[in-house]
């Protein structure tokens, strides 16, 4: 087993034990909202008639990214900051052969595997209450995975910077719900005064709604959905390679 | 003196003593003050409710136009939704702090075995957190208010009105999840109650009137506590005030004296003082 598999399965093992909460905390958020905007505003939305498609198949892909990017952040949040703090799990690690990039790596594909179920489930909803028009829902969850790892990189960088675990809350309420509200998740980016709409095409969430958005859909070209597949990498890569730096000045005695 | 004291054992089966109570509060704000993350995490509570009504409110609001209410009027989605998202962020500011920071101070800090080692009763405890619950609630509010003053959802003297109804819906839910919390095993408990609290915030006739629900969910909506901090508050905000509303209100009063009474019964018997 290399090391990098090994911090994947101390993370399950962990995972083992509390799945059921996990998930349904996970499904719980966006469940509700999919059906609570989707009944109650979606009828006056669909009345006044502005968005020309019912407001669901709009908002349910938007709210499969958003939901998906805060569980992302969620997860490498706190339990990153606990390996580095009160467990200090990450220490017993490093002395034993995974490397910084083995942790990293390890973390990485646990946060690919625990989104993964949410996505899957969450998609199927979708499906069941005719928010899909296309055989690309398929790639509803790796789109899923995508946003998630984007989200997860720099959150890696991030908790391994903070010193205390209430700057994960600070994080997610000063990232994360600007970033629902510039990424078109809720209403089409149009509404934003065009002054401030550029600052949608560098937010990772903006590029996994469209991206969700076309895959459900079908409507959308490969070109665009190249560039927001690389946008995605890219957050990813760039937090990773922080986080990297964070990690290992934090790990070196 | 003596008929407040005897009111006070009947009800809540203890003593109390309001300037013991505040003793409690202050610990709250003396921390609040001096450690950097938690306040970080308390002025990040401003912006959150903020966020929700420029969110929801004018962007939401853009698809929908506006909202025509029971008397006729015409009035913007914002103005209509913003008393509903002051009721939310007066309940998710006392929630905040009854349910993870009281369950974390009950049940890993052991920190009310030392309180309960001072003059402090129980009853002192609950309504010290209260206060201070309650509070954190009411500074949430006034930023929320100032908002939407600002952006013309309401007028300066009803925004005045509303904040005697945002301490009343605090100290109902401030008490509702000290209750609740204090018979909770684990922090995965915790997360049922951040569920519900998310279903109450959306569910509330939160975003349009109950009479767009379906009939079966309307009945159980009128019953939940949200729902009538919504009514009261949206009644003041957009000046349609009626009778009705002191219903609600007597609702929200009862709620918060019976759950205060199973607060100070459980620390009690969690600590058999």
């Amino acid at each position: 087993m290399t090391p990098a598999m090994a911090v994947l399965e101390f993370r399950l093992a962990k995972y083992r034990h509390y799945w059921r909460s996990a998930t349904f905390n996970s499904l719980a958020t966006p469940v509700l909202l999919l059906f609570g905007l989707g009944m109650s505003v979606g009828s006056y939305v669909n009345r006044h008639g502005s968005l020309g498609v019912p407001y669901l198949e709009f908002v349910a892909p938007g709210l499969l990214a958003s939901s998906t990017l805060q569980l992302a952040m969620t997860e490498s949040g706190a339990p990153v900051f606990n390996s580095f703090h009160w467990e200090r799990s990450y220490f017993g690690m490093i002395i034993a052969p995974p490397r910084t990039v083995d942790i990293i790596a390890g973390e990485l594909a646990y946060q690919a595997l625990r989104i993964t179920p949410t996505a899957v489930i969450f998609t199927a909803l979708m499906a069941a209450f005719g928010a899909v028009h296309s055989f690309w829902a398929i790639a509803l969850p790796l789109v899923a995975v995508l946003v998630g790892l984007a989200g997860a990189g720099p959150m890696f960088a991030y908790s391994a910077s903070v010193s205390s675990v209430s700057m994960m809350s600070v994080m997610l309420r000063f990232s994360l719900l600007p970033m629902t509200m510039f990424a078109g998740v809720f209403f089409p980016i149009t509404r934003l005064p065009a002054g401030i709409r550029p600052v949608a095409y560098v937010l990772p969430l903006w590029h996994g709604v469209q991206l969700s958005r076309a895959a459900a859909s079908g409507i959308g070209t490969a070109t665009a959905a190249c560039g927001h597949v690389l946008v995605l990498l890219l957050w990813c890569a760039a937090g990773v390679a922080v986080a990297h730096g964070r990690f290992v000045k934090q790990l070196t005695p | 003196m003596a008929a407040t004291a005897f009111l006070y054992r009947s009800v809540l089966g203890d003593e109390l003593l309001l300037a013991r109570a505040a003793a409690m509060t202050s610990r709250n704000a003396t921390l609040f003050r001096s450690a950097r993350s938690y306040s970080m995490l308390l002025i990040s509570g401003f912006a959150e409710p903020i966020f929700y009504l420029v969110l929801v409110g004018w962007g939401v609001g853009s698809l929908i136009g506006g909202m025509t209410l029971a008397d006729g009027r015409h009035v913007s989605y914002l103005s209509y939704v913003a008393p509903a998202l002051l009721a939310f962020t007066a309940m998710s500011g006392a929630l905040a702090e009854t349910t993870t920071n009281f369950f974390g101070k009950l049940r890993y800090q052991r920190q009310y075995e030392a309180v309960l080692n001072t003059p402090l009763t129980p009853g002192d405890v609950a309504f010290g957190e209260l206060g201070w619950a309650m509070l954190r609630g009411l500074l949430y509010c006034t930023a929320f208010l100032v908002v939407m003053v600002a952006l013309g959802a309401t007028t300066p003297l009803r925004a005045l009105a509303a904040v005697p109804v945002v301490v009343l819906v605090g100290l109902a839910f401030g008490a509702l999840g000290m209750a609740i919390s204090s018979f909770m095993r684990s922090w995965q408990d915790l997360d049922y109650i951040i569920a519900v609290e998310f279903a109450f915030f959306l569910f509330s006739a939160t975003f349009v009137p109950l009479q767009a629900y379906p009939t079966a969910l309307q009945v159980i909506v009128r019953v939940t506590p949200l729902y009538q901090g919504v009514q009261i508050l949206r009644g003041i905000s957009l000046g349609a005030p009626s009778w009705s509303l002191l219903g609600n209100a007597g609702y929200l009063v009862v709620l918060t004296i019976v759950t205060m009474a199973i607060s100070t019964r459980r620390i009690r018997r969690l600590f058999r003082t």
